[in-house]
């Protein structure tokens, strides 16, 4: 069976720079896939391809069989949600009235706001765990707290498919464990999650799918368990390193070796 | 709050329906005032007889040709400024994106100026305003363009334009003979006085044409403050949005310094004012306009009465009452 969502053959590029030649990627239905690569290696720009904000130069990225360019965008948007890596908070919103605006793909001029919006609001903040905050203001809130209610106007609008454009980014571990624990709920729930992440533990614990990436090229692929060798890490990161077993999660947990020997506590 | 009828809802917040409510009032009230007060009073039974072409001579004369078009002007070049200054404010994300200050006034002041040199007729000089805008529109939208427009350089294009078209209309002025640098200089502070149904009529057209537009594009609009990013992945046709809200913004700020000359301070303060009463997140197309409604023209009742016989050109006691009012409200800001 083809997944809802490919690329098949992608140039991808930012006016002269070419970022990915002849990529291709499928997202396997209802996984966790986590994008994973050092710095500049094509991540974001492969998920913004498949969110269709970056158009591609040759090849074409398909939603349930269709050329994702050719279906009404709003179509779209009912199948496939996206949180980018930075929104602009409007001044004054509270939380309720940006969480109410991921409803924006269902609604119309002149059916603005249906039961059927009521309650994909009502359980998006539900989920998010920020109903309580609903009549604050959202720039007065916390990073965590912020990312949260982007999350919660992003599941608003109810998509099947949620990608995530380094959904932990700024925000300190405590947090980043957190929107990953709520990510990982909501895969569990139904939902294909595609996210891109810096951290390689955290993309090996939450993943249940993994795209490794160097050079706009797809260097591995599969469950976290059976791609993550030392080979790989070094291949792609250029670093020396051990795998051991996560303790927590029984996933592979990266112990990166420093060319400075680490005095060890007397 | 919600309204729901069969299958249509509308999403109305309270408070903002009780602002746009009580400057609809306002509006009337100041446009009653403006028709009733002044050195002839009309009183306001008698208004009423004159529109409908059963009072005397004199009050008819004084109502229908007088007081109500510079009222119905003021009415609408406020609206048009406001609802200007709004979609600006909300494309740049930021309340110095207005057009009295990136330059589309005062181009448009240019385009009035370089006709009433030239000897046109109003309806040149209006013509000439409109031209002035789109053109400097244009060249201002063209120098910000780097593969998109960014809000930021928009607006810092934009001041260096306004800088130049100033000095560039200050020039204009000095080469003028002395008749038309007096014409021209009356027409430059900005002015409802003697302005006539011919006035308000262009304005009247271009909201009426240009309004149901503003309607469609208001929601996406708001989605577009978010992000071009975040705006895309709700589904908004971006570019598209953002090319229609232009062309309205700019036509509207063009037809109303036609009509009016370049007013200061209404597009600049109509969407903040609005915004701080309704205190809804980001910028409001409707409240802004009537804001711009009533600031104009209460502005220019102001400039009529304070000092009669003297008559203030609007401009100065725009800037003024605006400019209080707003720092009224920033100093309690929360919003």
């Amino acid at each position: 069976m083809t997944p809802r969502l490919s690329g098949t053959d992608l140039t991808l590029a930012y006016d002269q720079r070419i970022v990915a030649e002849q990529l291709s990627v499928s997202i396997p239905d209802r996984s966790f896939t986590v994008i994973i690569g050092p710095n500049a290696c094509g991540k974001s720009t492969l998920l913004r391809a498949l969110a269709r904000m970056l158009k591609p130069r040759k090849g074409a990225v398909h939603l349930d069989g269709s050329v994702i360019t050719s279906l009404p965008s709003k179509e779209v948007a009912r199948r496939l949600g996206l949180l980018p890596q930075s929104s602009i908070v409007p001044d004054g919103i509270t939380v309720a009235d940006l969480v109410a605006r991921g409803r924006y793909p269902h609604q119309r001029l002149m059916r603005q706001w249906s039961k059927a919006d009521e309650a994909a609001v009502t359980e998006a903040m539900r989920a998010t765990n920020v109903t309580e905050l609903a009549d604050r203001i959202v720039d007065e809130l916390s990073g965590g707290q912020r990312q949260r209610v982007w999350l919660a106007m992003a599941l608003a609008q109810e998509t099947p498919i949620l990608l995530l454009d380094e959904p932990t980014t700024f925000l300190d571990i405590a947090h980043q464990i957190e929107v990953l624990d709520l990510c990982a709920d909501l895969h569990e729930s139904g939902r294909t999650m595609v996210a891109v992440l810096h951290d390689l533990n955290q993309a090996c614990r939450y993943a249940t799918h993994l795209i490794v990436m160097r050079d706009g090229r797809v260097l591995a692929e599969g469950h976290p368990a059976d791609v993550v060798t030392p080979e790989l890490v070094r291949q792609v990161f250029e670093l020396r390193c051990e795998i051991i077993q996560d303790p927590q999660s029984g996933t592979p947990l990266i112990v990166p070796e420093s060319r400075r020997r680490v005095a060890a506590p007397a | 709050m919600n309204v729901r009828l069969g299958p249509w809802s509308l999403r109305l917040a309270p408070r903002s329906l009780a602002v746009t409510v009580l400057l609809l009032l306002i509006a009337c009230a100041v446009a009653v005032a403006a028709i009733s007060t002044g050195e002839y009073t009309v009183p306001v039974p008698d208004i009423l007889a004159a529109l409908a072409g059963e009072g005397t001579p004199v009050a008819e004369l004084i109502v229908t040709k007088l007081r109500a078009p510079r009222v119905v002007t003021g009415l609408l070049v406020g609206a048009a400024f406001g609802l200007s200054g709004a979609i600006f404010q909300s494309l740049t994300r930021n309340p110095l994106g207005s057009p009295d200050f990136i330059g589309f006034t005062a181009g448009a002041a240019t385009g009035g100026i370089l006709m009433v040199i030239a000897g046109g007729s109003a309806a040149f000089v209006a013509g000439g305003a409109l031209a002035g805008c789109v053109i400097t529109a244009v060249l201002v939208y063209a120098l910000s363009y780097r593969g998109g427009v960014q809000g930021y350089r928009l607006v810092l294009v934009g001041i260096g334009a306004n800088a130049l078209l100033l000095a560039a209309n200050s020039y204009l002025l000095t080469r003028a003979n002395i008749y038309d640098a007096a014409t021209a200089a009356a027409w430059l502070t900005g002015s409802l006085s003697g302005r006539g149904w011919d006035h308000a009529i262009p304005v009247a057209v271009a909201l009426a044409l240009l309004l149901p537009l503003c309607a469609y594009v208001a929601r996406p609009m708001r989605m577009i403050e978010m992000g071009d990013d975040a705006a895309r992945a709700m589904g908004v046709r971006v570019e598209p949005v953002r090319a229609a809200a232009i062309a309205a913004g700019v036509l509207l700020s063009g037809v109303a310094t036609a009509a009016a000359g370049p007013v200061v301070f209404v597009a600049l303060a109509s969407p903040q004012l609005a915004r701080r009463l309704t205190r809804s997140p980001g910028v409001t197309l409707a409240s802004s306009a009537l804001m711009g409604a009533v600031l104009l023209t209460a502005s220019d009742l102001i400039a009529q009465r304070l000092l009669a016989p003297v008559q203030l050109p609007v401009g100065v006691v725009t800037a003024a009452v605006g400019g209080a009012y707003l720092a009224f409200l920033l100093r309690k800001d929360r919003y």
